[in-house]
């Protein structure tokens, strides 16, 4: 195979349409007759619902419908479904459509309006009235386990869903013969994905056809597709759920069934007209689900040299007020921790905690961040105690490139052993320290403190799983045009999949790309699959892809054959074309060949299987494959106002083989920005009433382009054995490590002062506040 | 989030638009560049029966050299007040605290008069106006009043208006005689500053004159500190002196805390900003920069 777009920064094929406006959202849907939902949200994070009026909403001009728990059929006044159970997960307590006789969280729904207008739809809202009995709330982490905490489900007797521990070797015996165990409290306080498109749906059910269309911008169209299938008894053949274009997923748009899920389509069906609801900003904050929040206490043991002898984590997780995606993240941040070290004895502990918060789920980096966070805290705090320099102290205790693959001896999220495929993470240090002047650091860092400034260097090497099974599938099709559609059922939320799954079967096929289409996200057009999460869409979708382009260019062979009355050996695809070798004029187009395998009379030889050029292929990993990388900061402290700024950004990645590094580094840039966003401006605040206090951009601080600063990017490239195209996932590979990197940077810049960062994300007055501290303590001069 | 319903009005002069005001009264809410109304009627937390949209009254928009004095109607974009090279000459602190206003797009839409009317003391406007002594002409019923910014900023996001008065012009004068500086911190670029000040001083030699300090931020309305003020009269701004200025501040102020920033923490960076603002407007009035 000659490579022509494999590896190359091609532009995306996508961009045109999107930057010209020309996308089609969620919103962009607007089937006639469209009626506009909106949903009464529970004001109080705890509260017994007593009674509902909703007679002056309905009587509203312009409502069409208002439904309460009660009014729903019993299947939706069931929990919704339970995704992924756990053994320890012993108490899998899933949302529900609208809330029953109490309310857990704000902005759980009570009520839904159904009006000719979204206007008029919350005019309604405001008619409708709830009596509530305020019960106190539980919103703190920590004080949700202490006996008489007010209990979110009074029916399990605890706040505690699930306590689960997993173990490596003999922590104690090696904590007892450490030469030295250093122990640190971690707190990662809450985020939200905040996408630029929030999440909405549209249902249209066609009652003569018997046929529901469902627009949704989720993550995981087939999921939802098979669910609405079941919830309301129709065959999947019946049910057709299309994720769109979709501005942004981040983790939280995979999550099923958010209540609209269900609620939009069963209106759809009941009222016999197209509903649309569409999230806005509002709403998402208290809605959509959220992230970050979890306490860790940890430890590390190390003999005299700097060697791990350790690690231990026992650390509470805040899932909110319901569990249905499981304990996916505890168990992210659990196996992520030991990172790229190799470590003898680990103990790992977590459980999970019910608050009257909005529920936990996924968000880009899904406890990666967290892991990294402890264990690169951990390493810096040994430099530091053993007076050694940091970037030695992790090469240490590295996991060498000739030690794969290497069986951590963890359970990881797929329920499959954690077993690192490949890597070379000297190779990704050496190149970062070079990229950030690590050798040249600490003159450079004498001359900034001469100069009177807080400047300080950070780094931090992670490993993240990516790419985990069951499987993906697509099918690929020449069509007479001789042009290539593909389809696959991985939703698209920006992630460039339209061009670099067209990069793969074009190298296959051997023609242009720009001839390649790709159809995302659509259960018409590709039935099978889970969706678009945990950095796996390039791996298992693009495998599928690779497999199924692959299978076509087999069969176009073999009908050339056919036709050209050679044998396949003698055949050769190049240009869209099959010549036969040593006979120039020999030769057919693939559009030609398509037309031949679908022919109006005769026959379809037994050779050719099936007619025209198309196949279907599915590639299921048995487990996942582990990228890995090492960023490294130089940050500069204002220790009289506590602002940062950032004077250099650097990364190095291996994700394997790479199939588009433009489309990769723009992967990278944003996963760091978001990163930036996490550890010094977004912070979701709740007061102790369970009110959010940050429901606004302008209270709840994404940065803005002006917060960022170039981001250097390299890579190392070793290639996964587990999948044919030898490529790692790399959707979450720029938001990983960003917090430890600050807070090793900030260590470093206020080392005078012996600050020690254990917390993110820092605001100027917590920084502020911390030097205080650190000066109060006796740490050092003003530097 | 969307609004409450609500009748809407568009007056093309200052004369119609202050009959809608008589006719409506407080039912009424006037909508200059929209930068903080419209938000807070897509969110139901304002609910006016009309809306007197002013963005057709051509005549509240312009940038006037009255000699000593720059006139400034109060429908003018702060985007074009920034880019006004008459501003740039005559008032500018003026000209350097207005490109803190958000980002380039909020100062497209919004005006200096929606600003100072809707009176954030965390805004940027209210304090220049208080450091400069800017007069804020106000028209209604009775005729024309002005006002001194002490005596229009009443409290948070209250003002000495009627509800049938509309402003309608600020005066600012000329300051070419000082040096001034505007810092601020922020969270973001752009966002309101949890503190900021807006510095004003004329030199004699090595020793201050004259200063004038406001802070952003700090209290219900934009704050001066004659204290301060009165403390660096006649003295080197010297590293001894700023720390004196950074504990007056810091013992004077009285900010609130928020989600954002403690009290104790606006009260000592309002300390740090003082001095570094003060020490900014010295050299550049010693530079001519700004003098």
């Amino acid at each position: 195979m000659v490579t022509r777009y494999f590896g190359e920064p091609i532009k995306r094929n996508e961009d045109p349409r999107l930057l010209t406006g020309r996308g089609t959202f969620v919103d962009d849907i607007r089937p006639p007759g469209l009626l506009h939902a909106a949903l009464l949200r529970s004001p109080f994070a705890h509260a017994r619902i007593l009674s509902i009026r909703t007679e002056k909403a309905r009587s509203l001009p312009g409502v069409v419908a208002v439904y309460t728990h009660a009014d729903l059929p019993p299947v939706l006044q069931e929990p919704l479904p339970k995704l992924i159970p756990h053994p320890a997960l012993v108490h899998h307590k899933t949302q529900y459509a609208l809330a029953p006789e109490k309310v857990r969280h704000v902005g759980e729904p009570v009520a839904i309006v159904i009006a000719e207008s979204r206007y008029i739809a919350e005019d309604a809202i405001d008619l409708i009235e709830v009596d509530y009995d305020p019960l106190p709330p539980v919103v703190d982490l920590e004080q949700a386990i202490q006996p008489g905490a007010p209990l979110v489900h009074e029916d399990i007797g605890t706040n505690v869903c699930a306590h689960y521990t997993q173990r490596v070797g003999n922590v104690e015996e090696a904590f007892a013969k450490a030469t030295h165990v250093f122990t640190e409290r971690f707190v990662i306080d809450r985020g939200t994905a905040a996408p630029m498109e929030c999440r909405g749906v549209v249902a249209q059910w066609e009652p003569k056809m018997r046929q529901l269309t469902v627009w949704d911008s989720t993550q995981a169209p087939i999921p939802i597709r098979n669910g609405l299938a079941r919830l309301f008894g129709l065959p999947q053949a019946n049910v057709r759920v299309i994720a769109p274009d979709i501005g942004g997923g981040f983790g939280p748009k995979i999550m099923m069934f958010y209540p609209e899920e269900v609620l939009v389509p069963f209106a759809a069906m009941e009222l016999q007209r197209p509903v649309k609801w569409i999230e806005d900003r509002l709403e998402n904050f208290v809605a959509m689900n959220q992230e970050r929040e979890q306490i860790h206490e940890a430890a590390i043991a190390v003999d005299g040299e700097g060697r791990i002898l350790g690690v231990k984590t026992v650390f509470l997780y805040d899932a909110g007020a319901y569990i249905p995606y499981g304990l996916i993240v505890p168990i992210v941040a659990s196996t992520t921790l030991p990172g790229p070290y190799k470590i003898p004895n680990y103990h790992c502990e977590f459980k999970a905690v019910f608050t009257n918060k909005t529920i936990v789920s996924p968000y880009r980096g899904a406890g990666r961040p967290h892991g990294v966070f402890v264990m690169e805290r951990l390493m810096d705090r040994v430099a530091r105690e053993l007076n050694l320099d940091r970037a030695e102290v992790r090469r240490r205790n590295f996991i060498q490139p000739d030690e794969f693959p290497y069986d951590v001896g963890l359970i990881y999220q797929d329920n499959a052993p954690l077993i690192y495929d490949s890597g070379n993470y000297p190779a990704c240090l050496d190149k970062a320290l070079e990229m950030i002047g690590y050798d040249r650091w600490p003159s450079e860092r004498e001359r900034y403190r001469r100069e009177g400034r807080s400047v300080g260097l950070g780094l931090a090497c992670y490993v993240e799983g990516s790419g985990i099974g069951p499987y993906e599938g697509c099918r690929v099709t020449v069509e007479p045009s001789g042009k290539v559609y593909a389809a696959t059922s991985v939703g698209t939320q920006g992630q460039g999949h339209f061009t670099s799954f067209a990069q793969i079967i074009a190298d296959i096929l051997s023609v242009p790309v720009e001839d390649v289409t790709i159809t995302t996200g659509d259960s018409g057009a590709f039935g099978w699959g889970t969706g678009t999460f945990a950095s796996r869409a390039a791996v298992v979708a693009g495998n599928a892809v690779a497999l199924a382009a692959q299978a076509v260019r087999e069969k176009a062979l073999r009908v050339a054959a056919t036709l050209l009355e050679a044998r396949v050996e003698d055949l050769e695809l190049r240009d869209g074309r099959v010549y036969v070798r040593g006979v120039p004029g020999r030769s057919l187009s693939l559009g030609e060949i398509a037309v031949a395998a679908n022919p109006l009379r005769g026959t379809i030889p037994e050779e050719w299987e099936q007619p025209g050029l198309e196949a279907t292929r599915y590639f299921a990993p048995p487990r996942g494959t582990f990228a890995s990388g090492v960023h490294a900061a130089i940050l500069e402290v204002d220790i009289h106002t506590g602002m940062i700024q950032i004077l250099k950004y650097v990364v190095v990645h291996d994700c394997g083989r790479i199939i588009n590094p433009m489309i990769l580094d723009g992967q990278i840039r944003g996963g760091v920005a978001q990163g930036i966003g996490g550890a010094f401006y977004e912070k979701l605040v709740y007061d102790e009433t369970g009110q959010l206090l940050t429901r606004t951009f302008m209270d709840y601080l994404i940065p803005t382009a002006m917060e960022i600063p170039e981001v250097e990017i390299a890579h190392v490239e070793t290639p996964s054995p587990l999948n044919p195209l030898g490529v790692k996932g790399a959707g979450e590979a720029g938001v990983i490590p960003v917090p430890a990197v600050f807070a090793s940077a900030i260590d470093d810049a206020l080392a005078e002062f012996g600050v020690r960062i254990t917390e993110m994300p820092l605001s100027p007055d917590r920084l502020l506040e911390i030097i205080r501290g650190a000066r109060g303590r006796g740490g050092g001069a003003s530097p | 989030m969307k609004p409450a319903p609500f009748q809407y009005a568009a007056p093309e002069t200052v004369e119609e638009s202050l009959a809608l005001l008589r006719a409506f009264g407080e039912e009424g809410k006037v909508l200059a560049g929209g930068q903080s109304l419209v938000p807070l009627l897509n969110m139901r937390l304002a609910r006016p029966s009309v809306l007197i949209d002013l963005n057709r009254v051509r005549e509240l928009s312009y940038i006037r050299d009255e000699g000593m004095t720059v006139a400034i109607g109060a429908m003018t974009r702060q985007r074009a007040v920034e880019l006004s090279g008459l501003v740039r000459e005559r008032l500018p602190l003026l000209a350097e605290a207005v490109r803190y206003i958000g980002h380039p797009q909020i100062r497209n839409r919004g005006t200096i008069g929606g600003s100072l009317a809707h009176a954030d003391p965390a805004a940027e406007l209210p304090v220049v106006a208080l450091v400069l002594g800017a007069q804020l002409v106000i028209r209604g019923p009775k005729g024309t009043r002005s006002l001194r910014p002490e005596e229009f900023f009443v409290s948070y996001l209250r003002t000495a208006l009627e509800p049938e008065e509309l402003l309608v012009e600020v005066r600012f004068p000329a300051h070419r005689a000082y040096g001034t500086a505007y810092l601020e911190v922020a969270r973001r670029h752009g966002d309101y500053a949890l503190v900021g000040v807006a510095a004003m001083v004329r030199m004699e030699g090595e020793r201050c004159a004259e200063a004038r300090l406001g802070f952003t931020g700090v209290g219900p309305v934009p704050v001066r500190l004659p204290e301060v003020e009165e403390a660096v009269a006649g003295r080197h701004l010297d590293d001894a002196t700023l720390a004196e200025v950074g504990r007056i501040v810091a013992d004077r102020l009285e900010p609130q805390s928020d989600i954002h920033a403690s009290a104790a923490y606006r009260r000592e960076v309002a300390g740090v900003l003082a001095g570094r603002a003060l020490r900014l407007a010295a050299a550049r009035f010693k530079g001519g920069e700004g003098g």
